[in-house]
């Protein structure tokens, strides 16, 4: 059976006034969506259980699908499955909904408003890998809609495999995969530096999944891959979530297809508020980009590249003409310093170093570029996450962007007519 | 004929007292904070002997000699 495109929502109605492809009907706004609703929206969770030959099948199906991962690193879902299916022993499914990044809010809107896909997707992936449980991990500002959902379930006998709840901590890097495994076994949620699939330390092996790519599996298990693929370009198929902020008249999350322009994207959200001069496209470990040269690009890693950037965790920031790019950048490198999980002497030593850097320069006082550029390169790849490398890649992008805003600060100057801060540098309260 | 090795360190394990870089400078350096770099690659034919020594000397457990990655 094919669809069209518009019915791959994953959210039943977004938020912020967005437009709403396939609406859950007589779903208030902001409300989730009860398991009898979501039934009559998406039908019933097929079963992927069954002979290790028809798992594999299936997981050829998310193959065929090109369902890539939407925590940011668009690392191939399949690939994942296949090499936890093989692991040796008890496994476990962890959706990741930690969403650390102040400035993303699709998960959150996700887990608030279609609880019930995103659990049949790690229901449906437990099954996959033969895994005995399903974790779901959430910002606690979705607690309540996920542990109700699970509920309902629960009454129902609706899953196969135990599914629990769990509060996320707080924090940019808790939502980093090694972190979210560790907090799930009863830990702290600091990265290990062992990846998930292999287990270890009293960890089983798990598969961590950010919820959205869940949920999008939960749909190709009912539709199909080539449902899936007509949504989005050969390369990158399907829909994607997208968040965005600072000068768009309608901030909120959006659903997008890869390879509609990123003019056309910041018309989902009424268009830009303000001139735009930059956007932060890809989150906080995102690329900086001059507006002009990115508006008629294609929103898509392919399209993105010219200009280094990509989708990654579905965050586009458009920062107003008025604002400072240099004091808006210093900001962003301050918190991810003190995000720094505190483990890894480059990361906790470097990252500090650079954003003290950045904030002297944006202050107006002395910079030394070139020795911030050597810091960057020489965080990257020394820790035992890819923090330092997510910040170093940020920071590069911004020295290339707001090149002539360094030289102003240098001479005591600054374009900016706005002081106050566009990109936010808190975890929004739960 | 041995098999090429690399040298790794754990970030989270290392705390930058630099007894490696002190020991092997010609293969290990510092970085302004006082953390190990160590170069990308395999270690140097004839090194490899002294490397894995130090890493064994490492007072937090913190290097290790692996196998380089086969192709
Ligand atoms: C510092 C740091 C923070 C991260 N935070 C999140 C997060 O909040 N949510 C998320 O889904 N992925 C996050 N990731 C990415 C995860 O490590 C992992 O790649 C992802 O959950 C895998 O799921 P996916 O393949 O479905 O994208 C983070 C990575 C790093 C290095
Ligand atoms: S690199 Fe930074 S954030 Fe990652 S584990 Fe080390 S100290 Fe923590
Ligand atoms: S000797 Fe070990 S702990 Fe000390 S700096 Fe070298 S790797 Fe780190």
């Amino acid at each position: 059976m094919s669809r069209g495109p518009g019915s791959q929502c994953l959210l039943p109605r977004l938020s912020a006034g967005a437009p709403s492809p396939g609406l859950l009907p007589g779903q208030a706004p902001g409300r989730p969506a009860s398991l009898h609703e979501h039934l009559a929206l998406h039908g019933g969770r097929p079963s992927c259980d069954g002979s290790l030959q028809r798992r594999r099948h299936l997981i050829g199906e998310v193959e065929r699908a090109g369902l890539t991962g939407r925590g940011g690193a668009a690392f191939p879902t399949a690939v994942k499955l296949r090499a936890l299916a093989s692991a040796p022993h008890a496994r476990v499914v962890i959706a990741n909904g930690v969403e650390g990044e102040p400035g993303s809010a699709k998960d959150k809107v996700l887990l608030t408003l279609a609880p019930h896909l995103v659990i049949d997707g790690a229901v449906s992936a437990a099954e996959l890998t033969g895994a005995t449980e399903a974790v779901i991990v959430t910002h606690p500002a979705a607690c309540a809609a996920v542990r109700r959902a699970v509920g309902e379930r629960r009454r129902a006998g609706y899953d196969p495999v135990p599914v629990r709840v769990l509060a996320a901590a707080r924090g940019f890097t808790a939502g980093e995969a090694s972190a979210v495994l560790n907090w799930a076994e009863g830990n702290g949620a600091v990265p290990t530096g062992r990846p998930p699939r292999l287990g270890g330390r009293g960890h089983r092996p798990a598969l961590v999944q950010n919820v959205e790519t869940l949920a999008h599996l939960a749909l190709i298990m009912r539709h199909g891959a080539s449902w899936f693929r007509s949504a989005g370009t050969l390369a990158e198929p399907g829909t994607i979530l997208v968040t965005m902020l600072g000068a768009v008249q309608r901030p909120g999350v959006y659903q997008a297809e890869p390879g509609m322009r990123v003019s056309g994207l910041l018309q989902l959200a009424g268009g830009a508020s303000a001139e735009p001069a930059a956007l932060l496209i890809g989150g906080y470990f995102g690329t900086w980009v001059p507006a002009a040269e990115v508006l008629p690009l294609p929103f898509s890693a392919a399209g993105l590249s010219p200009l280094g950037a990509r989708p990654g965790a579905g965050v586009v920031a458009v920062l107003p003409a008025a604002a400072c790019g240099l004091a808006e950048t210093a900001r962003l490198a301050r918190y991810l310093a003190r995000s720094s999980a505190g483990q890894c002497g480059p990361c906790v030593f470097g990252l500090d170093a650079i954003a003290r850097e950045l904030e002297q320069a944006a202050a107006g006082g002395r910079c030394d570029l070139p020795r911030v550029r050597r810091w960057l390169r020489d965080v990257t790849g020394r820790g035992a996450c890819r923090h330092p490398d997510g910040t170093a890649l940020m920071v590069a992008s911004a020295l290339r962007v707001f090149h002539r805003e360094i030289g102003l600060h240098s001479r005591g100057r600054c374009s900016a007519t706005a002081s106050a801060g566009i990109l936010p540098v808190t975890d929004p309260p739960s | 004929m041995t098999r090429r090795a690399r040298l790794i360190v754990d970030p989270i394990a290392c705390d930058g007292r630099g007894l490696c870089a002190e020991l092997l400078p010609a293969f290990i350096a510092l970085d302004d904070w006082g953390y190990p770099v160590i170069p990308g690659g395999d270690i140097p034919a004839g090194l490899e002997r002294e490397v894995t020594a130090v890493a064994r000397l490492c007072p937090r457990l913190a290097l290790r000699v692996e196998p380089a990655p086969r192709g």
